[in-house]
């Protein structure tokens, strides 16, 4: 059972990472649009440039 | 509404420079931080209605970023609105005017009225408490399933203490929305559905810390993280639907930024409407609205009324005449000293009558409302009871009753009530507004679904208050030829519309010199020698027709007369055709002449009509099929609809209404067509019809789960099963919708 002192901590680990990967996506605004930014991944022309 | 959108927000304050003593003598450098700053500012917000796929985004951008001075443009598809960053000198009219040539009709929104980071804000956080929820519910699912599969002893303990750390900072964050409305609600004296989710959450985490330092063999982390990511994920759902009603509707208030041109001396200025005091001059231009009540000063014109007492026929307007605010000018510029502006103007006088009409509406409660009355104290005396009847069986054991009263608080508590209306309300809002249309308030779909009559306004409804001529069989070819000419000199809507009609039937506009339009009379012209007038009856010799008519004289010979008839709105044949096939009674109730109402109605098939309803008359109509029984939905623009649309059980105002007009009604339509209607209502029909099968399914469930959490077995397992699978259930049913 001492496998449980590593593997617990890394699923917590895991976890936080996921929620601070949620929250930098919310800071950043990602779900200000999720109509159009659904729509724009299938553009070609941010491919090169991609807009802010 | 009004109240928060004129409140506009503070200006930014720039941080003074001068704390370092240098800059005291460099005023120049703060202008220039000033400046740079209002550039930045410079962002301009249109809406744009009418964008909704891939390729919108692709002209309307690429488009804007084309014209000179703008820096970028962003098209935000979701709430149809672009954003332009651009140089000062670029009007936000300018690149409405541009996006109009290539197909996209868009309008000025005042960036200070739409509180946008408001609302952004909140949904932020409430987003912000979901993720945090969901993510420690992952966690301490995992270890929970380690419990459940047969941990013992230490291992047990340490877990159920891992789990507690996740817990309870979880609780304490994510489980605020509810905390504050729960307290809130108590404070009013009385219980909503935010106390038994409170009292749920704070019970079972309260329970299970004290069995975790126990070393006891249940703990409900688990279930208590679950019911507030469930719930919340409700709350957001609710949220969401909300702020893009919201936001849409602000919207629409933004796009009749008021202005006016008052005149001071010689000058001419624009201010907002709110700037102007009794006496001062007002310049209205032809085509504009009136913005104030005032009377004539110089000028002469004619007025379209058609929003206001819903006639068709424009009325002469010369020096004296009192006006009222909304009627739109037509032919020649007026100066109006103002009685009563603002809050004083008529306009405004008509919202004291709709606050009286819409008291009776408020009162009704929505199916949600009602169950979470059937819902609140009977899970309150339930888990009371079982606390009690266990304390007696078991002789005075606390810790166990207060178990069994915590498991059965969480098995019951509302994940599908709180869960499946707001899911349902905001698959069915959504696909209302694709189809263009907005709902305001929360039960109107609800009681959209009700509805088994309706009642059309005719004038700007029904028809698009644009006139065309009954018939030109009347008019010699040469007649037509003249009336093409003088037709297309004048921007009255009647010659412009005969002008129109006459080249559509092959007529070449005549040679007319010495044309000139006489404000309020007409337009005259030199033909051949002869002199030839497009106007009024009484000014060109003739007759007047009791419908909308246009008279055409031409020296030497009788006057001609063309009548008019309101064009159709896209749309509404279809929309009264189907609501007739649905069973549906359709009244006609119009301000306009017998004439006009009777002709619209036989062709449109409407039996049941009335002509020259007053606004009272209206409202007292509705509300008499009420008194019988009847669930009336309204659909007008004008302001003589306005207390008749507060009236009704349910109402719908076209986005080209009067303020006042969208202000009272509970649905706007966006789109120019009365077609989505009847599909609206059918919506509405199958998403109540949802809700109820919702509710029949949590309750199933409370059936079957409650008896087991009364009897003491249930275990942490049960109360996580039984909770994700009804929420998951209801959240599938809900997206059935089609």
């Amino acid at each position: 059972m001492d496998i449980l002192a590593v593997l617990i901590p890394v699923s917590l680990f895991l976890g936080l990472a996921g929620l601070v990967g949620f929250w930098w996506t919310l800071k950043r605004g990602q779900y200000d649009d999720p109509e159009g930014d659904s729509q724009r991944i299938l553009r070609g022309d941010y491919d090169d440039h991609p807009k802010p | 509404m009004t109240d928060t959108l004129t409140n506009a927000p503070p200006e930014p304050e720039y941080p003074s420079l001068a704390a370092c003593p240098a800059c005291i003598a460099t005023p120049a450098a703060v202008d220039r931080a000033r400046a740079a700053a209002a550039e930045k500012a410079a962002r301009i917000m249109l809406s744009v209605p009418d964008a909704h796929c891939a390729l919108c985004i692709q002209t309307v951008e690429s488009d804007l970023e084309k014209m000179p001075g703008v820096k970028s443009a962003r098209l935000n598809l979701t709430l149809r609105r672009v954003s332009v960053e651009a140089e000062p000198g670029v009007s936000a009219e300018t690149i409405a005017r541009r996006l109009e040539k290539i197909g996209y009709p868009a309008y000025e929104l005042d960036p200070g009225q739409l509180s946008m980071t408001e609302t952004d804000k909140q949904g932020r956080d409430l987003l912000m408490r979901l993720g945090v929820a969901g993510f420690s519910m992952m966690n301490i699912m995992l270890l929970s399933v380690a419990v459940w599969s047969g941990a013992t002893d230490a291992t047990r303990d340490l877990f159920h203490m891992i789990s507690a750390m996740i817990a309870v900072p979880t609780v304490a964050f994510s489980g605020q929305p509810f905390f504050r409305k729960a307290w809130a609600g108590v404070r009013n004296g009385r219980l909503d559905m935010d106390f038994p989710i409170s009292l749920a959450i704070v019970l079972a985490t309260g329970m299970s810390l004290y069995e975790t330092f126990n070393s006891g063999h249940h703990a409900y982390f688990d279930a208590a993280v679950m019911l507030t990511f469930f719930l919340l994920a409700g709350r957001y759902l609710d949220f969401r639907t909300r702020a893009v009603a919201r936001s849409a509707a602000q919207e629409l208030a933004a796009l009749e930024v008021p202005r006016a041109i008052r005149l001071t001396g010689e000058a001419e200025e624009q201010v907002p409407v709110a700037d102007l005091r009794p006496g001062e001059l007002v310049l209205v231009r032809p085509g504009g609205r009136i913005p104030v009540d005032g009377i004539v000063v110089s000028g002469q014109s004619e007025l379209d009324r058609s929003l206001l007492t819903g006639e068709t026929l424009p009325v002469f307007a010369g020096p004296d005449l009192v006006v009222t605010a909304g009627a739109v000018n037509l032919t020649g510029p007026l100066t109006l000293r103002v009685t009563a502006a603002g809050k004083d103007s008529s306009l405004h006088r008509m919202a004291d009558l709709v606050a009286v009409a819409e008291n009776a509406r408020n009162k009704y409660t929505t199916l949600a409302e009602k169950a979470a009355r059937m819902y609140s104290p009977s899970v309150h005396l339930l888990s009371f009871a079982a606390f009690a009847v266990w304390m007696w069986l078991t002789g005075g054991d606390v810790r166990f009753a207060l178990n069994i009263s915590a498991a059965t608080l969480i098995i019951t508590c509302p994940c599908a009530l709180g869960l499946a209306v707001p899911a349902v309300v905001t698959a069915a809002s959504g696909r209302l507004f694709r189809a263009g249309l907005l709902i305001k308030d929360g039960s109107a779909l609800e009681r959209l679904a009700e509805v088994d009559t309706v009642v059309f306004d005719k004038t700007g409804t029904l028809t698009r208050g644009t006139p065309e001529p009954v018939t030109l069989d009347g008019l010699s070819p040469e007649a037509l030829a003249i009336a093409a000419a003088l037709g297309g000199a004048s921007s009255h809507p009647l010659a412009q519309s005969l002008a129109q009609a006459a080249r559509a039937a092959g007529a070449i506009p005549a040679v007319l010199t010495e044309v000139a339009e006489v404000p309020g009379y007409g337009v005259q012209a030199l033909w051949q020698g002869q002199r030839v007038r497009l106007g009024r009856a009484h000014w060109v010799g003739a007759e007047a027709l009791d419908v909308t008519a246009a008279y055409l004289g031409i020296e030497g010979q009788a006057p001609h007369s063309v009548a008019f008839a309101d064009r159709l709105r896209d749309g509404a044949e279809e929309a009264v055709a189907a609501f007739k096939a649905q069973g549906k009674r359709v009244i006609l109730i119009s301000g306009d002449v017998p004439g006009a109402v009777g002709d619209l109605a036989a062709r449109l098939g409407i039996e049941d009509w009335r002509a020259e309803a007053l606004p009272e008359d209206k409202s007292a109509a509705i509300n008499a099929l009420q008194a019988q029984g009847h669930r009336v939905l309204m659909v007008g623009d004008g302001l003589n609809d306005t207390v008749a649309l507060s009236a009704a059980h349910v109402s719908i105002s076209p986005a080209s209404a009067l303020d006042a007009a969208r202000v009272a009604s509970d649905i706007v339509l966006l789109g120019a067509s009365l077609a989505p209607l009847p599909e609206a209502q059918r919506v509405s029909v199958r998403a109540v019809k949802r809700i109820r099968e919702n509710f029949a399914i949590s309750f199933g469930y409370n059936i079957i789960a409650v008896p087991i959490a009364l009897v003491g077995l249930a275990s942490p397992l049960i109360a996580a099963l039984a909770m994700s699978v009804s929420s998951i259930t209801v959240a599938l049913n809900a997206l059935r919708l089609k």
